[in-house]
C-alpha cells in the first residue's frame, strides 16, 4: 500500500435506482492514488469505472445512492465534507476533470476563452477567500486577478501547444479540431493547479495517431507539476503508455492492483489474465472471455467473476476474497495465479 | 457584411410570399364575391352608384389587369378608401398602428420576462409540484379564449374592484404625440400623472394578451432547457465546479433560447391574432378595433385593407426575427 | 402506427391525456344529448321577455340571457355548433392538405411545389386575419365560418405531410420499394401514408382546439353564425353590454370553450407522446 496517499477510496458502494430495480454498480471498491502518481483504472464498459470517477468528482447522477465506504482526499473526507466547502475548495479546484468527449465538452455558443475564464473566475489558485459578490450571476471578475489569470492561461495554452493562444481564446469551440479541444481541456484541468486530475477515457474519441500525442502531453505536464492522475480506460494500451499503477475492475469490484510492469507481465487475478489474453498479439490466438458480464441488478454473490471463472470453487460464491499480495501488487482472489504465470505483453 | 447577406437571403423569400399574400387577398375580395363592387359600395348604395364606383375603381376591367392594378396600387401605399370614415384605409391604419404596437410589445415584455424564468424553473425542477403546476397552467393558458379572459378581468378589476380603468388608452387629454406610444409620450412630456394613467390603461389589455404567449414561452423554454441540460457540456461544466445557477441561467438558457428564438415570430402571430379581438373589448384604438368596427359597418375595403396590412406587418416581424436570430447565433445563419 | 387499443391504453396511463380524453368525451356527449339533458330546450331560440337576464338559480342553472333563454341550454346546444364547425373544418383541411402534401412531397412536380408555395403564404399570416377576410366576403353563417377555417387551415397539414414524405423518401425501405418497381401509388398508400398517420393525428387533435378558439373569435367579432344561433363566441360578445350586473352571462360559454379546447390540447399532447415522440413542440398551432 502507498503510505499517505493523495486519494484513498475504501469499500465504496454505490447503487442506482432504476426503473427495473436497484443496480449495485460499485460494490466495495478500494483504490489509492499516490501523490504525483498516475493510476489507471481498467475494465470493460459498464464495470463502474466512470461511476467511480464521477463519485470522486462529486457529480453523481441524482438517482445514485452512496451505500457505504469513504473517499479521503488530501486529508478531507469528501463524502462527509459540507456541500459548500466541497463545491468551493475541492470540486474543479483541487480535483479537476478531463472528459471523454472533447467535442461535447464546450458550449458551442460561447467563446472558448470566455468558458475557460469563467472557470478561472471561480477556481483560480489566485482567488482570494474574501472575494464576494452578489450571488453567482452578478459577481464580477476582479480586474487585477483577471489579468494575471489570463496571462497564466495563455502561458498554459502555449505549453499544451495551442498555436496563437490569444486569438484561440476569442474563437468558438467549433473552430477547433478534436485533438485541439482535448489540449484545451487539458489546459483547463491544469489551470487551477489541482492536486488530482480525473481523466475519463480522455482519448477514446480521438484518432489513434492523436491519442498518443495527447497522452504524452498529459503525462509530461502532470509530472512537471507533480499532479496525480486517475485515468479510466478500457484500452490496456493507453494504460501501459502512461500509468504508474493499474487497478482492474470487474462488475463493480476491484480485483487487482499492480505496478504497470507487473500488471502486464505477471497478472495474478484470473480475470486480469483473461483480459490480457484477449489482446491481439502476434504470438498467440486471441481468446475471448467466455460467458457474459453479469447483470448489476442481480449480481452474483461473493466474487462477481466466479460464474465465468475456470478456477472458481464453492468459497468464491460464498464471500468476497480479502486482499492479498505484496509490494503494491494486490489481488482479491482465493485462487490467484502464481507469480510465474507468464503472459506476453 | 454577413448581416447584409442574411437580409438578402430572407428578402429573397419575403418578396414572393408577400406577393402571394396580396394575390390571395385579391382572390378573396375580387374573385370569390359575385359582385365585389356591391360589397365595397356598402348595403345602402343604389345600382347607379355601384356602376359609377365600378368604373372609378377599374373593376370593370379583366381580372388579370385588375390584379396588376392592385399590385401597383399597393406599391403606392393605397389600400382603398373606407366607406365609413371616408378616409384612405392606409392612413387610418397607420394612425392606429402605434397603439397596437404598444400593446403587443407590452404583452411580449410581460410574457418574456415572466415566461422564461418560469420555463427554466419548470425544467430544472422537472416532475416537482411546481413543474406539474406550471405545465397544467401553460396548457390552460392556451385554452382560454382571450376575449373572454378580457371580459372576466374587466369585470373583476375594473367593475367590481375598481382598481384599473375599464377601457381606452388614457384618462383625460393625451400627451402630445411624438412616438405614438402613450406611455413614452407621457414620459417625454414629463407628465408623471399621464404616464401612470397610460400605464394603468395598458395593464389589463397587455396582461390578457400576454397569457397565451406566456404559456407558449413557458412551454418552449422548458423544452429547450430540458433538451440542453442533457447535453455533455452541461455535465462537464458541473464537473468544473462553477456555480450551478450560473450554468443554468447563463449557459444553458442561451442555448435553449437560440434554438427556439424563431418561435418568437410565431408568438407575434399569437399576439396579433389576439390583439384583433382583445382591442375591441378594451376599446383600445389599434388596428384590431379598426377591423372590428369595419366588420360592424360592413366596411369592405377597410376589412380587406386590414388583412393586407396585418399580414404584411406580421411577415415583416418574422423577417426581423429571422435576421435577429441569425445575429444572436454566433455560429452564423442557421438556414 | 400503433393499433387503436394499444394507443388508448397508453393514453389512459398518462393522467393529463386521460383528463383530456375525458373532457372531449364529456363535450361530445353533451352535444349529442343536448335536446334531452337541457332543462329548457324550448327556451334556446325563442324570445321570453319575462325571463330576461335572470341570475343563476335552480330553474336557470347558469342564468338567462337578454332574450330570456336559458344559458345552460344554449351552451349545450352551442356545443353542437362548435364541434360541428371544428370537425368539418379540420376534416376538410385534412382532405385538402394531406393529399396535396403527399402528392407534392412525392412527385416533386412543379404544380405540387407551386401548391406548397401557396401554403407558405397562408402559413406566413395569422389564421384569423385571412379568416376574417373570407368570412366578411361570404357573409356571416356557419357554413362560411367552416369554409373560412378550412381554407386557412389546410396548409398546416400540407406542410406537415410534405416534410414527412420528403424525409421518408430517403429511407431505405422506400428506396428499396422504388428499386423493386412497386407502383408509386401503392408505395404512397401502403408505405408512406401509414408512416405519416401519427403526426397527422396529433396535429388534428391540437388543430381541433385551435380551430374552436378561432371560430369563437370569429363569432365574437360578429362573423360567425347569425343570431339567434347559440354560438359561444357571440354569446360572450352579447354579454358585454349587460356587464357588470349580469356577471353570469359570459361565464358559462367562456368556461365551455375553455373545457373543450383544454380537452383537445391535453389529448393532442398525450397522443404526441404516445404516437410520435419526435414531435416535441405541440403548440406551434
Amino acid at each position: 500500500m502507498i503510505a499517505d496517499p493523495l486519494l484513498a477510496i475504501s469499500d465504496l458502494a454505490i447503487a442506482f435506482r432504476t426503473g427495473h430495480g436497484v443496480a449495485r454498480v460499485l460494490d466495495g471498491v478500494n483504490l489509492s492514488v499516490g501523490r504525483g502518481r498516475i493510476m489507471g483504472l481498467v475494465g470493460e464498459s459498464g464495470c463502474g469505472k466512470t461511476t467511480l470517477a464521477r463519485a470522486v468528482l462529486s457529480v453523481l447522477a441524482p438517482n445514485a445512492l452512496i451505500e457505504g465506504g469513504t473517499i479521503h482526499f488530501g486529508g478531507l473526507d469528501l463524502l462527509a465534507l459540507p456541500r459548500a466547502r466541497l463545491e468551493t475548495e475541492v470540486k474543479g479546484r483541487r480535483i479537476t476533470f478531463v472528459p471523454q468527449d472533447p467535442y461535447g465538452a464546450f458550449n458551442p455558443l460561447f467563446r472558448v476563452g470566455d468558458q475557460m475564464m469563467e472557470v478561472m473566475k471561480w477556481k483560480s489558485p489566485r482567488r482570494q477567500p474574501y472575494e464576494r459578490g452578489f450571488g453567482p450571476l452578478l459577481t464580477r471578475f476582479p480586474r487585477a486577478r483577471y489579468k494575471t489569470d489570463r496571462e497564466a492561461l495563455i502561458a498554459l495554452l502555449n505549453e499544451v501547444q495551442i498555436p496563437d493562444p490569444e486569438r484561440a481564446l476569442a474563437k468558438l469551440p467549433g473552430a477547433f479540431s478534436g485533438g485541439q479541444r482535448q489540449r484545451l481541456l487539458i489546459a483547463m484541468a491544469l489551470m487551477t493547479n489541482p492536486d488530482l486530475i480525473i481523466a475519463d477515457e480522455p482519448t477514446t474519441a480521438l484518432d489513434v495517431t492523436i491519442q498518443a500525442q495527447i497522452l504524452k502531453l498529459l503525462k509530461r505536464l502532470a509530472r512537471e507539476r507533480g499532479v496525480s492522475i486517475l485515468l479510466t480506460t478500457h484500452d490496456l494500451g493507453t494504460a501501459y503508455e502512461i500509468c504508474d499503477e493499474v487497478t482492474v475492475m470487474y462488475a463493480g469490484q476491484d480485483v487487482e492492483t499492480a505496478p504497470v510492469a507487473a500488471f502486464f507481465t505477471h497478472p495474478r487475478h484470473p480475470y486480469t489474465a483473461r483480459l490480457l489474453e484477449s489482446l491481439p498479439s502476434p504470438n498467440r490466438e486471441i481468446k475471448e472471455i467466455g460467458g457474459e458480464v453479469p447483470s448489476l441488478l442481480a449480481p452474483p454473490q461473493g466474487c462477481r467473476f466466479h460464474p465465468r471463472c475456470e478456477r472458481a470453487s464453492p468459497e468464491c460464491t460464498a464471500s468476497r476474497p480479502a486482499k492479498s499480495g505484496t509490494g503494491g501488487h494486490i489481488v482479491r482472489c482465493f485462487h490467484p495465479l502464481t507469480m510465474a504465470a507468464e503472459v506476453a505483453p | 457584411m454577413r448581416i447584409l447577406a442574411l437580409v438578402a437571403k430572407r428578402l429573397f423569400w419575403f418578396v414572393p410570399t408577400a406577393a402571394g399574400l396580396i394575390a390571395v387577398v385579391f382572390f378573396i375580395s375580387r374573385v370569390i364575391p359575385s359582385d365585389p363592387v356591391a360589397l365595397i359600395a356598402g348595403e345602402t348604395a343604389s345600382r347607379a352608384q355601384i356602376e359609377v364606383l365600378r368604373t372609378k375603381l377599374g373593376l370593370d376591367r379583366p381580372l388579370p389587369v385588375q390584379l396588376v392594378d392592385y399590385y401597383r396600387q399597393l406599391l403606392k401605399g393605397d389600400l382603398g378608401t373606407s366607406l365609413f370614415t371616408t378616409r384612405p384605409v392606409a392612413d387610418d391604419l397607420f394612425a392606429r398602428l402605434p397603439a397596437t404596437i404598444e400593446l403587443t410589445v407590452a404583452a411580449m415584455l410581460i410574457a418574456v420576462s415572466i415566461g422564461i424564468p418560469l420555463g427554466v424553473i419548470s425544467a430544472t425542477r422537472r416532475n416537482s409540484g411546481i413543474d406539474h403546476g406550471l405545465r397544467i397552467a401553460s396548457v390552460a393558458g392556451l385554452a382560454i379564449a382571450s376575449f373572454w379572459l378580457a371580459l372576466i378581468l374587466q369585470l373583476l378589476f375594473s367593475m367590481k374592484l375598481g382598481v384599473l380603468p375599464l377601457q381606452g388608452r388614457i384618462a383625460g387629454f393625451p400627451p402630445r404625440a411624438v412616438t405614438g406610444f402613450m406611455t413614452i409620450d407621457a414620459l417625454i412630456a414629463g407628465r408623471a400623472d399621464r404616464f401612470w394613467s397610460a400605464l394603468a390603461h395598458l395593464a389589463l389589455p397587455a396582461i390578457t394578451l400576454a397569457v397565451p404567449a406566456l404559456a407558449t414561452i413557458v412551454r418552449f423554454t422548458r423544452a429547450g432547457v430540458l433538451d440542453t441540460l442533457g447535453r455533455p457540456f452541461v455535465d462537464y461544466q458541473r464537473a468544473t465546479g462553477i456555480p450551478r445557477a450560473l450554468i443554468v441561467w447563463k449557459y444553458v438558457l442561451r442555448n435553449a433560447l437560440t434554438s427556439t428564438v424563431t418561435q418568437i415570430g410565431l408568438l407575434f402571430g399569437i399576439l396579433l391574432a389576439g390583439a384583433v379581438v382583445i382591442e375591441t373589448v378594451f376599446q383600445w384604438p389599434g388596428i384590431g378595433t379598426y377591423a372590428f368596427e369595419a366588420i360592424l359597418h360592413s366596411d369592405y375595403a377597410a376589412v380587406m385593407g386590414f388583412t393586407v396590412y396585418a399580414g404584411g406587418i406580421f411577415m415583416l416581424v418574422n423577417l426581423l426575427v429571422d435576421v435577429v436570430h441569425g445575429l444572436i447565433d454566433p455560429r452564423g445563419g442557421t438556414a | 402506427m400503433k393499433s387503436v387499443p394499444t394507443t388508448l391504453r397508453q393514453l389512459m396511463r398518462d393522467r393529463s391525456a386521460a383528463l383530456g380524453f375525458f373532457l372531449v368525451v364529456l363535450v361530445v356527449v353533451a352535444a349529442i344529448l343536448a335536446p334531452w339533458i337541457s332543462p329548457h330546450p324550448e327556451a334556446v331560440w325563442d324570445m321570453n321577455p319575462a325571463n330576461r337576464l335572470k341570475p343563476p338559480s335552480r330553474t336557470w342553472l347558469f342564468g338567462t340571457d337578454r332574450m330570456g333563454a336559458d344559458i345552460f341550454s344554449r351552451v349545450l346546444f352551442g356545443a353542437r355548433i362548435t364541434l360541428m364547425i371544428a370537425l368539418v373544418a379540420v376534416g376538410a383541411s385534412l382532405l385538402i392538405g394531406v393529399p396535396i402534401g403527399l402528392w407534392a412531397g412525392w412527385s416533386e412536380w412543379w404544380i405540387g411545389e407551386a401548391l406548397m408555395r401557396v401554403s407558405d403564404v397562408f402559413l406566413a399570416v395569422p389564421q384569423i386575419v385571412l379568416a376574417i377576410a373570407i368570412a366578411q366576403t361570404l357573409g356571416p353563417s356557419i357554413e362560411n365560418v367552416i369554409l373560412a377555417l378550412s381554407v386557412t387551415y389546410w396548409p398546416w397539414f400540407a406542410r406537415l405531410v410534405y416534410a414527412e414524405v420528403r424525409a421518408l423518401k430517403r429511407e431505405t425501405f422506400i428506396e428499396a420499394a422504388i428499386a423493386l418497381g412497386v407502383p408509386p401509388r401503392r408505395i404512397v398508400l401502403q408505405h408512406v401514408l401509414p408512416n405519416v398517420a401519427s403526426p397527422i393525428i396529433v396535429r388534428a387533435s391540437i388543430g381541433m382546439g385551435f380551430t374552436i378558439l378561432t371560430a369563437a373569435s370569429l363569432g365574437f367579432l360578429g362573423l360567425g353564425a347569425p343570431p339567434p344561433a347559440p354560438e359561444w363566441g357571440r354569446m360572450i360578445s352579447e354579454s358585454r353590454e349587460f356587464l357588470p350586473e349580469t356577471w353570469w352571462y359570459a361565464l358559462a360559454p367562456g368556461v365551455a370553450i375553455f373545457i373543450v379546447v383544454m380537452g383537445f390540447n391535453l389529448l393532442g399532447d398525450g397522443l404526441r407522446d404516445v404516437l410520435d415522440p419526435r414531435l416535441r413542440r405541440s403548440h406551434d398551432r
